[in-house]
C-alpha cells in the first residue's frame, strides 16, 4: 500500500463511520459534531485530488460558519428527542434497505469495470509550484464571472431573507429613530445661559 | 494508486447514507437539513474527483457554487425553523400540520 492509498482509506473509514454516526445519534448536537468529523474527513480526500484552496474552502467556511450555525439553532431551540424518535424502528429496516439497493446499484455503475484505472489513468500530479488558487481564480474571473456575481447576489438574498425572517419587534425593546435623530437642533439639546463666574472660597485655611 | 472509482464508491455510499437517514430521521427537521448537507457534500467529492482525473477546473467551479448555494440554503432553512419554532413550540415534522386540507 502506499501511502495516497493508506491516507484514502483510513480518510474515508473516517468520514463513514462519522456519516453513520449522522444520522444514528440520538442528540442532535452529537448529529452535529459528527457532521463537523466527516468534512474534516472530506476536505483531507479533497487534498488527495489536489483541490487544496476548495478543501481549506470547505474547513473554514463550512465547517466555521455553516456548521456553527447548525450548532446554535440545535441548542437553542428546546427539542424534546423521544418524541421525536418515536417510530424510528418501524422505518429503520426500510431505510437501510433502500439504501444497501442504492449502494449496491450505484456501484454496479460506477465501478471499477467502467470507471477503473484502465479507463481513467491517474493524471500526473501538478509541479510544486502550481498554484490551485490561482488556477480557479483565474476561471472563475473570467470564464464563471457571471455565475459569480449570480453566487453573490444569491447570498445577499439569502442575508436579507434570513434576517427579516427571524427578526421581531418587541413592545419594551428601545430602538435608535435615525430620521429624528437626524432633524434635531442645536436648540433642543443645548442652552447658552449668561451667568458670572463663581469662586470656590477655600476651606479652614491654615 | 488510487482509481477514479474508488472516490466514486466513496460518493455513492455517502449518498446512500444520508438517504437512509432521511427514512430514519423523518421527524426530526435539522437532522433532514443535515442529511440534505451530506448529500451535497457527496456529490461534491464526484465533481472533485472527475475535475481531477479529466484535468478540468470547472468541476471545481461547480463545486464552489454548491458551497455558495448551500450556505445560503442552511441560513433560509434555519431561519425558517426558528420562526416554526418561535410559533409553534416544536419542529415535529408529524405535528406541523395546519396546512392539512
Amino acid at each position: 500500500m502506499t501511502f495516497f492509498e493508506v491516507v484514502f482509506y483510513a480518510f474515508s473509514t473516517l468520514m463513514v463511520v462519522a456519516a453513520l454516526g449522522v444520522v444514528s445519534a440520538r442528540n442532535p448536537v452529537h448529529s452535529v459534531l459528527f457532521l463537523v468529523l466527516t468534512f474534516f474527513a472530506s476536505s483531507a480526500i479533497w487534498l488527495l485530488l489536489e483541490a487544496e484552496f476548495l478543501a481549506i474552502t470547505l474547513v473554514l467556511v463550512y465547517v466555521g460558519a455553516v456548521m456553527v450555525l447548525f450548532l446554535f439553532v440545535v441548542m437553542m431551540l428546546d427539542i424534546n428527542v423521544t418524541r421525536m424518535r418515536e417510530g424510528l424502528m418501524r422505518y429503520a429496516p426500510f431505510g437501510i434497505a433502500i439504501a444497501i439497493l442504492l449502494i449496491v446499484q450505484m456501484v454496479m455503475v460506477v465501478g471499477p469495470e467502467h470507471f477503473g484505472l484502465q479507463a481513467f489513468p491517474v493524471p500526473e500530479s501538478h509541479a510544486a509550484d502550481y498554484s490551485n488558487t490561482k488556477e480557479l481564480g483565474r476561471v472563475l474571473y473570467t470564464d464563471y464571472v457571471y455565475a459569480f456575481e449570480l453566487a453573490s447576489v444569491i447570498l445577499l438574498v439569502a442575508i436579507v431573507a434570513a434576517i427579516t425572517l427571524t427578526m421581531r419587534r418587541r413592545p419594551n425593546t428601545r430602538y435608535q429613530k435615525p430620521s429624528a435623530q437626524m432633524k434635531v437642533l442645536k436648540e433642543d439639546r443645548l442652552r447658552i445661559i449668561k451667568m458670572k463666574s463663581e469662586t470656590i472660597e477655600p476651606e479652614n485655611k491654615q | 494508486m488510487i482509481p477514479l472509482s474508488s472516490y466514486l464508491i466513496l460518493g455513492a455510499i455517502l449518498f446512500s447514507i444520508s438517504i437512509a437517514g432521511i427514512f430514519i430521521n423523518r421527524k426530526n427537521v435539522i437532522v433532514l437539513l443535515m442529511c440534505i448537507e451530506l448529500m451535497l457534500l457527496a456529490v461534491n467529492i464526484n465533481f472533485i474527483a472527475f475535475s481531477h482525473f479529466l484535468g478540468d477546473t470547472a468541476g471545481q467551479v461547480f463545486v464552489f457554487f454548491i458551497l455558495t448555494v448551500a450556505a445560503a440554503e442552511a441560513a433560509i432553512g434555519l431561519a425558517i425553523l426558528v420562526v416554526v419554532f418561535r410559533n409553534r413550540q416544536t419542529i415535529n415534522v408529524s405535528e406541523l400540520n395546519t396546512l392539512k386540507g
